[in-house]
């Protein structure tokens, strides 16, 4: 996609570079209070994926659905869930986003239908479907989007999911992040094909396959396959190329690969592209400087806050184990 | 009161809340057109159509998961495995999913969903088709645990469980589905974590649930004509279990025998076993015994697949050995 030529495409691109901006800010916080042993489990960052998240969950309405992965704070801050009470939820706090009881991988915000983290590799594909199936079911009119990476293209669920999907024309989008490592597994080691969109015709559905460096064009090609869902023409896989600049996760030293190769993905950096179009689009350096500080002031606010937050009470170890009949 | 078989009590059942809310819907392989491979369903897509009575692939992983989706938005799935043997391709989202959402989502997102189909052995259809999960769902907390024998149970407890806001595994033996029962008139439910006494006795209780009464009732029948009283308790519900039920019964009769179709090892009975000793201990007057399916895979042969489950004869003997 070329540079943005006019003043609102200039603004629109501005307001892309912000939320991933802020993405990246808060996973760079969230891998210091990681190391800092604050936050435990697991805890995959998305540094280097953010155009893709950003681009896709622009193209969407209110109405319709996001499914995540295990490698969910980019996408649940490009949905516009709230900084500090994801970082809650990385401390364990009872003011995270689900109370402390999900931590990195399971965030969930009902009210922006922020579907859930889940952190069986590909096992929520099926879910997307099923929530996809209600808007068919309803007639709601929404679209449920799903993220995965390449590796959950060889998991059962993925296959069932697309058939389904398929079969009953739900409006599904299936985006494949593919960064080329499924852990510490080479795509080339894993898959069968160089391409998983190429799926797709196993199931005569639509598909799509872009790199994922540039914001812009990501929510283009996500936005005609959602309108495709939409229009009740049933789900479209798509492949978005994309690179993690971290390991699988922050326990991960990445030894499987070179840093000449990680150098040459840096080079590809979706912020510092979104950057230096907006500033050749005449946006002055000195403000994008001060809207970082903005958004580093706010990242160090929700570090705050989740510090300053108390532990979930003792009492809520059993609290929602069941939900109650009401 | 009107007798039915089980089959039709669940199909009356299903039939009911589906009448009364939209939401509803039932999945699952032959449903539908076939009217359900042990034809619960019968008649139900003629009276509901296509979009509320859906057929499936041959995709447990996959429709499971479309069910949790489903029900993560406010609709109520009751989808159907042929047989329970088929669950465990789809056990992930059962367990990782259904199970767990309500709680990983600090309860944003209940999973109204009932999980149904024919578990149990029978009719010699050998080791990977008759088999008893109920011990495996039973352990996972966030999961409800149901399996009755009567189908006057089957219907209120299979309407309770549509209405409960949680995942429910409705286990149904396949060979009951034929089996008649006076079911009453009009609506009833049956609350969950409720037992029934099915036979009042004096001197042993007898643990049991869904097709091993099968077994259990004639014994106790014919050991009353020797003279020795035997109550029955029928658990129905697995998890939440009927505790004070359990330990009444214990309380009276001061003897216990477990009868599961199961397997031995981390059964469920073990549990029961456990709860007894730790909470009625002093009303003991001999150890707990359980009598199970052997640990073996489910032979084909006739006679071996006979002997591996639980019967008369060993019910009767096991009594006799412990009321003497």
């Amino acid at each position: 996609m070329s540079q943005p030529k006019t003043k609102k495409e200039t603004e629109d691109l501005l307001e892309l570079y912000r939320q991933m901006l802020l993405i990246r800010r808060f996973e760079e916080a969230s891998a210091k209070a990681y190391s800092m042993g604050k936050i435990g489990g697991f805890c995959h960052l998305y540094i280097g994926q953010e155009a893709v998240g950003v681009g896709a969950i622009s193209a969407l309405e209110e109405k319709d659905y996001i499914v995540s992965t295990y490698r969910d704070h980019g996408h649940a801050l490009a949905r516009g869930l709230e900084p500090k009470s994801l970082m809650a939820e990385l401390y364990g706090k009872k003011t995270g986003i689900v109370s402390g009881n999900g931590g990195s991988m399971h965030f969930f915000d009902k009210k922006k239908h922020f579907m859930g983290g889940h952190g069986i590799v590909g096992g929520h594909i099926s879910l997307a479907a099923g929530i996809a199936y209600a808007s068919k079911y309803r007639e709601d009119g929404a679209v449920t989007l799903c993220f995965f990476g390449e590796g959950a293209a060889n998991i059962g669920s993925f296959h069932e999911g697309m058939n389904l999907a398929a079969i009953w024309k739900l409006p599904l989008v299936m985006i494949c992040e593919n960064n080329h490592y499924a852990m510490g597994t080479p795509e080339y080691r894993a898959l069968s094909v160089k391409d998983v969109s190429v799926r797709a015709a196993a199931y005569d559905i639509a598909r799509d396959h872009i790199e994922g460096d540039e914001v812009r064009k990501v929510r283009e090609h996500v936005k005609v396959a959602v309108e495709r869902a939409r229009r009740g023409e049933g789900p479209t896989l798509m492949e978005i190329s994309t690179y993690r600049f971290r390991g699988h996760s922050m326990s991960d030293p990445a030894k499987y690969r070179t840093k000449e190769e990680l150098e040459k993905y840096k080079q590809g950096d979706p912020l510092i592209k979104a950057e230096k179009d907006l500033v050749s689009a005449g946006w002055a350096q000195e403000e994008l400087a001060k809207m970082d500080e903005i958004i580093l002031k706010t990242v160090e606010e929700s570090v705050d806050f989740a510090e300053k937050s108390e532990e979930p009470p003792l009492g809520w170890l059993y609290k929602h184990v069941y939900a109650e009949n009401v | 009161m009107a007798v039915l078989t089980y089959r039709e009590a669940l199909n009356r059942a299903m039939t009911e809340e589906m009448e009364k809310d939209p939401n509803i819907f039932l999945m699952g392989e032959e449903v539908g057109h076939y009217e359900g491979a042990y034809k619960v369903s019968q008649g139900m897509l003629a009276k509901f159509g296509e979009k509320r009575v859906i057929d499936t692939p041959i995709s447990e992983n996959g429709f499971a998961g479309v069910g949790i989706g489903a029900a993560m938005v406010g609709l109520r799935p009751i989808i159907e495995f042929m047989t329970w043997n088929f669950s465990l391709v789809a056990i992930d989202q059962i367990i990782n999913s259904a199970a767990k959402m309500n709680y990983m989502s600090a309860g944003q997102f209940p999973i109204p969903i009932v999980f149904r189909g024919a578990g149990g052995a029978g009719g010699r259809l050998a080791a990977q088709h008759s088999q008893s999960f109920e011990s495996w769902y039973a352990h996972i907390p966030g999961l409800k645990v149901l399996a009755p024998y009567t189908p006057s149970d089957a219907y209120g407890l299979l309407k309770t469980s549509i209405r409960d806001n949680n995942p429910t595994i409705f286990i149904e033996s396949e060979v009951l589905y034929g089996s008649k029962g006076e079911v009453p008139e009009g609506e009833f439910l049956i609350p969950m974590g409720k037992s029934d006494i099915k036979r009042e006795g004096t001197q042993l209780t007898i643990v049991s649930w869904s097709r091993a009464l099968m077994y259990v009732l004639p014994a106790a029948e014919k050991l009353a004509k020797e003279g020795i009283s035997v109550e029955v308790l029928d658990l129905r519900s697995i998890r939440p279990l009927d505790e004070e039920g359990i330990l009444a019964s214990v309380r009276k009769t001061n003897k216990v025998l477990i009868v599961e179709e199961g397997w031995n090892v981390a059964g469920f009975g073990a549990q029961v076993a456990y709860l007894i000793q730790k909470e009625a201990f002093d009303y003991l007057d001999a150890p707990i015994e359980r009598i199970t399916q052997e640990d073996v895979p489910m032979p084909y042969a006739a006679n071996l697949e006979k002997s591996s489950l639980p019967s008369e004869e060993k019910i009767i003997k096991k009594v006799r050995e412990m009321i003497k």
